[in-house]
């Protein structure tokens, strides 16, 4: 393999992993935060992708069906948070992964009433069409580089918002040690909703960006999730940068293993992730959020 | 006070019991009525995922042929069930167990993916239930698992390969790259391109395979840009077939490295595709220009039904409703008369779309194959790739 | 067990046994696969309801032994002897529950669930990727296996009744020594470790040995179910050991009520014939299923069967 295509794979390889990255970190947001474990939240990356395709056929523009998903989800985020998942918090695991699971299939039959089960591409932009030329025979695609750029804007604006605001102090506090920040007489319920929203907000976004990239079909939800779960028990349940360090990982070792070793590039990320388990438990990084 | 509770209970209990009884003995007496009733059929088709266009199509062109011959066959009215296989091989057995043994079909239609296939398959032959195979290409189902009430009236997964790499020889193409999705359908294509471009003088420097349905190709277009052939071989069929196509244009490699393919990486798809499929050369047994007079009729009787462009899908579900029409009208309607109707349909000379068509001893079609080439959102057929292609069948042991 | 109990429970076994006789053949097969199920369930019952173990690969040992019924048939005409491939089967699948008991159980809690999660999608992914056998489209086995010792053939499992009644019986034989074992001290122990493990501990008790004892034992028994399962249909597929199928299994034994081992039989039969009623109502099936199962956990937390103890006990103080 010569230097423009390993770096071409690296790219494809960053671009998988921040992709993974901005789903990942909602989810581990919720679970850090809030203690539940959620297994729809792949589901909110399929709607984001949905909606990026009704949208965009509607209003002509993927910006501007970017923009509108963004606020649609987080007014979804906010409100499934009020009627369905704040009765979660008194359940035990056991009883959230059951609760969590028919919501998958609601959700999914939901889809399938309102825009069909066909695979569906989205266009991309006509500004972002172009191809740029990487070495002699190949040209590397530019949306596919916008969606790394978005992915590194939306990461950045995340630990911005974790470091230097107070919505960020209470998050990560919150993160740490749960029962202290409520005992401090912070609104915990405003938290978990904003958390909430926020995760839906990012896994959509992931999806709606990736949509036209990666066709939007219906099992996409599902494949998406048990590679999250993946993501934050590797970097550490409710740290932010764990999620970041681990989705970067395994991009890598899903991109370089397709390429090298077909049959078993499925076995090893779950090897990884066993590894990691049975070494240190608690993930790369421990519950410092961000 | 108790003691009356557990009688009442006790009395509950035997009455449902009794009531349950009662259902199932009247279920198990029904199918006792025979001619006069509907003739079943069952569809299983994928009607969700990436191939549920393909199985609409084939369900469409089944329809139309009914439809013209005044919603009979064989003098018989139809029945239809059907079930949404999404192509998914492990749910398989459970959904074509409840056509034969819930819905009692007297005939299965079905279906797309291979590996599906091969679950219809074993359920047909355990059941000796009547089956037409519309699409799904599986070598085996004409090989070593053929059976009399097994009929396919579309290609075997290597027909087009065979072309394919036939032309690709002819043409000069010295070294290959194949890409396809790793399941029985794309393996045998796969190996039917690599069998005659080989023997003519090719290479295949690189099989690549995507696990199906997935469509993330970037890491492995990045594969072939770097392994440089001369030209890529790419089966992929439905949402699959468009996303490839578009990705391989966006990844600049269409011009530097020539894209050959079996046609369902064009059939159905173009419209989606638009300018990224433009000039690509594909081998298929229908090309949607065939000037026959056949073939403009049906092509106007479908759009006109179904308002879209018919494609190789529905000319199979087309065929396939003709076959089993063929077989109905030689027993005059009586599907019991299971060896005069496998005689029937064995010898049958289906008038189809694509050209007048036979099927071989193990019950596949012997067809042409044409060169096509995408031009103005149409496949366009340039000429004959392979006459009178047979299938091998090897490993049947009938006829 | 109380006397009422008791007749419930003849009751459903004389109906299990009636069925064949009065249902059709699609209901015949659909029950024998129930039944296998809930065996499946009844071992992870074990671990999850009795010993507190909540795992999420539990369908990796029932894949195994479903494979291996593929697997260790020399061609898929041969007919192989259910007396040696069972066992073989099962052997497989236990040790291959040893092995991943030795390497999860230390962890614990949620990390124990995604511990199990992991290993199991290894298992899926070698199914699924590598050449072993068929791929995504799984393999086939054309003979059933046969039941024949010498010249006496007591049962043909390609005989969709016969197979039925094998099931029964695997059911029946499955509980009653599942209860002996939760009877026993070993039983006792391993409640003992539910409830409060450090306790245990302090009692001089070796948890982990009795975990992984637990744990390999419920991979033998899950072991069990996915060999029968292969050969009701002689179809085998990677699905069988994806976390779809661990979640579904799951899924039943918290639907019917962890711990006792009657819920698992329970939750078996109620998830399957949901999923068999809905799907033949709507096409879009998985939305009454989804709300289905949010329902119940909801209104029914602790499962269905803690719920009609309750119902009873609510019709007992009317009476």
């Amino acid at each position: 393999m010569d230097l423009p295509i390993f770096l071409i794979q690296i790219l494809n390889s960053v671009q998988y992993g921040l992709l993974l990255f901005l789903v990942a970190s909602g989810l581990t947001l919720i679970f850090g935060i809030m203690g539940v474990i959620n297994l729809a939240h792949g589901s909110f990356y399929m709607l984001g992708a949905y909606a990026a395709f009704t949208l965009s056929s509607l209003t002509g523009n993927l910006f501007t069906a970017i923009a509108l998903g963004v606020i649609l989800a987080v007014a979804f985020g906010y409100a499934l948070e009020w009627v369905f998942f704040s009765f979660l918090y008194k359940r035990d695991h056991l009883q959230q992964v059951l609760l969590t699971y028919g919501l998958i299939l609601v959700f999914e039959e939901l889809r399938s009433l309102a825009v069909g089960d066909d695979v569906h591409g989205v266009p991309v932009p006509a500004s972002l069409s172009a191809s740029i030329p990487l070495g002699s025979t190949m040209t590397y695609p530019l949306y596919n580089l916008f969606i790394s750029a978005a992915c590194l804007v939306v990461a950045a604006l995340l630990f911005v918002l974790l470091r230097c605001t107070k919505l960020g102090m209470m998050i990560r506090a919150g993160a740490a040690n749960r029962e202290m920040v409520q005992s401090l007489g912070i609104d915990i319920n405003f938290l978990f909703r904003v958390v909430f929203a926020l995760g839906v907000a990012l896994a959509a976004f992931a999806g709606m960006i990736a949509a036209p990239a990666s066709s939007v079909y219906p099992g996409m939800g599902n494949q998406v999730l048990i590679i999250c779960f993946v993501v934050v028990v590797i970097g550490g349940i409710g740290s932010v940068i764990g999620a970041l360090v681990a989705a970067l990982l395994i991009g890598f070792i899903d991109t370089f293993g397709k390429v090298f070793l077909a049959d078993y590039s499925g076995i090893l990320v779950y090897l990884l992730m066993a590894i990691v388990l049975v070494w240190r438990p608690e993930g790369l990084f421990r519950e410092n959020a961000a | 006070m108790a003691g009356n509770d557990h009688g009442q209970q006790r009395r509950r209990i035997v009455q449902a019991l009794g009531a349950a009884g009662a259902l199932g003995a009247m279920g198990a007496a029904a199918p006792a009525f025979a001619q006069s009733t509907k003739l079943k059929v069952g569809f299983m088709l994928p009607y969700t995922g990436t191939y549920a266009a393909l199985g609409r199509a084939i369900e469409n062109g089944f329809k139309l042929y009914v439809s013209e011959q005044g919603g009979k066959l064989g003098g018989r009215e139809l029945e239809y069930f059907t079930v949404d296989d999404e192509s998914e091989p492990a749910k398989a057995p459970d959904n074509v167990n409840k056509l034969i043994k819930r819905d009692n079909v007297d005939v299965i239609v079905g279906t797309v993916h291979s590996g599906v296939q091969m679950a219809i398959v074993k359920a047909a032959r355990d059941n000796n239930t009547l089956l037409i195979i519309p699409n799904a290409g599986v070598d085996e189902a004409t090989g070593p698992l053929c059976a009399p009430n097994v009929f396919r009236v579309s290609f075997s997964n290597s027909q087009p390969g065979l072309a394919m790499g036939i032309v690709a020889a002819l043409r000069g193409y010295k070294t290959a790259v194949t890409i396809t999705w790793k399941y029985a359908a794309g393996e045998q294509s796969i190996g039917g391109f690599k069998e005659t471009f080989e023997k003519g003088g090719g290479k295949v420097l690189k099989e690549l395979y995507v696990p199906f349905p997935n469509v993330e190709f970037q890491a492995l277009l990045t594969e072939i840009a770097s392994i440089k052939p001369t030209c890529t071989y790419a089966f992929f069929a439905g949402g699959g077939a468009v996303k490839f196509v578009k990705d391989y244009a966006a990844a600049g490699l269409k011009d530097k490295v020539a894209l050959l393919g079996p046609g369902f990486l064009t059939d159905g798809t173009l419209d989606a595709q638009g300018a990224a499929a433009d000039g690509l050369l594909t081998t298929l047994h229908y090309a949607d220009n065939l000037t026959t007079p056949r073939n403009t009729a049906f092509r106007l009787a479908y759009a006109k039904a179904y308002s879209s462009k018919a494609d190789v899908y529905a000319v199979q579900g087309y065929d396939a409703a003709q076959l089993l029409g063929i077989g109905l009208r030689a027993v005059g309607g009586d599907i019991g008369q299971r060896p005069l109707l496998i005689r029937a349909m064995a010898a049958a000379e289906i008038d189809s779309p694509r050209g007048k068509i036979t099927l071989s001893p193990s019950h596949n079609v012997v067809q042409d194959f044409y060169l096509r080439k995408v031009e103005n959102g149409e496949n366009k057929s340039i000429g004959l790739a392979a006459k009178a292609l047979a299938d091998p069948g090897r490993g049947c042991t009938m006829g | 067990m109380s006397a009422p109990r008791r007749a419930l429970l003849i009751l459903a076994f004389l109906a299990l046994a009636l069925l064949p006789l009065l249902a059709g053949k699609f209901y015949v097969d659909l029950f024998a696969k129930i039944m296998i199920m809930a065996v499946f369930a009844m071992s992870l019952d074990l671990l999850v309801g009795v010993t507190g173990l909540v795992s999420l690969g539990h369908a990796a040992f029932f894949g195994l032994a479903s494979y291996m019924v593929v697997l260790a048939a020399p061609d898929q005409y041969a007919p192989v002897s259910l007396w040696t491939s069972l066992p073989l089967a099962v052997a497989a699948s236990a040790l291959l529950a040893l092995i991943i008991g030795a390497l999860a159980l230390r962890t614990r809690g949620v990390y124990f669930i995604m511990v199990t999660l992991a290993f199991s999608q290894m298992v899926y992914f070698v199914f699924h990727d590598t050449k072993i056998a068929g791929g995504s489209d799984g393999a086939y086995i054309y003979v059933k296996p046969q039941a024949t010792i010498g010249s006496w053939s007591p049962f043909d499992l390609g005989n969709s009744t016969h197979f039925y009644y094998a099931m029964l019986a695997l059911l029946v034989l499955t509980l009653g020594l599942l209860r002996l074992l939760l009877a026993s001290r070993f039983g006792h122990a391993l409640r003992g470790i539910r409830s409060n493990e450090q306790r245990m501990r302090a009692l001089g008790f070796n948890t982990y040995a009795y975990k992984l004892a637990a744990f390999t034992l419920a991979g033998a028994i899950a072991g069990v179910a996915g060999y029968f399962a292969a050969v009701q249909f002689g179809v085998v597929n990677p699905e069988m050991a994806s976390w779809h199928q661990s979640a579904n299994v799951l899924l039943m034994v918290i639907l019917g009520g962890v711990g006792n081992l009657f819920g698992a039989i329970v939750g078996a039969f109620a998830l399957v014939l949901a999923q068999d009623f809905f799907s033949s109502l709507t096409k879009h099936w998985l939305l009454p299923m989804g709300a289905f199962i949010i329902l119940v956990v909801m209104v029914l937390p602790r499962g269905l069967i803690d719920t009609l103890q309750t119902l009873r006990g609510w019709a007992g103080r009317r009476g």
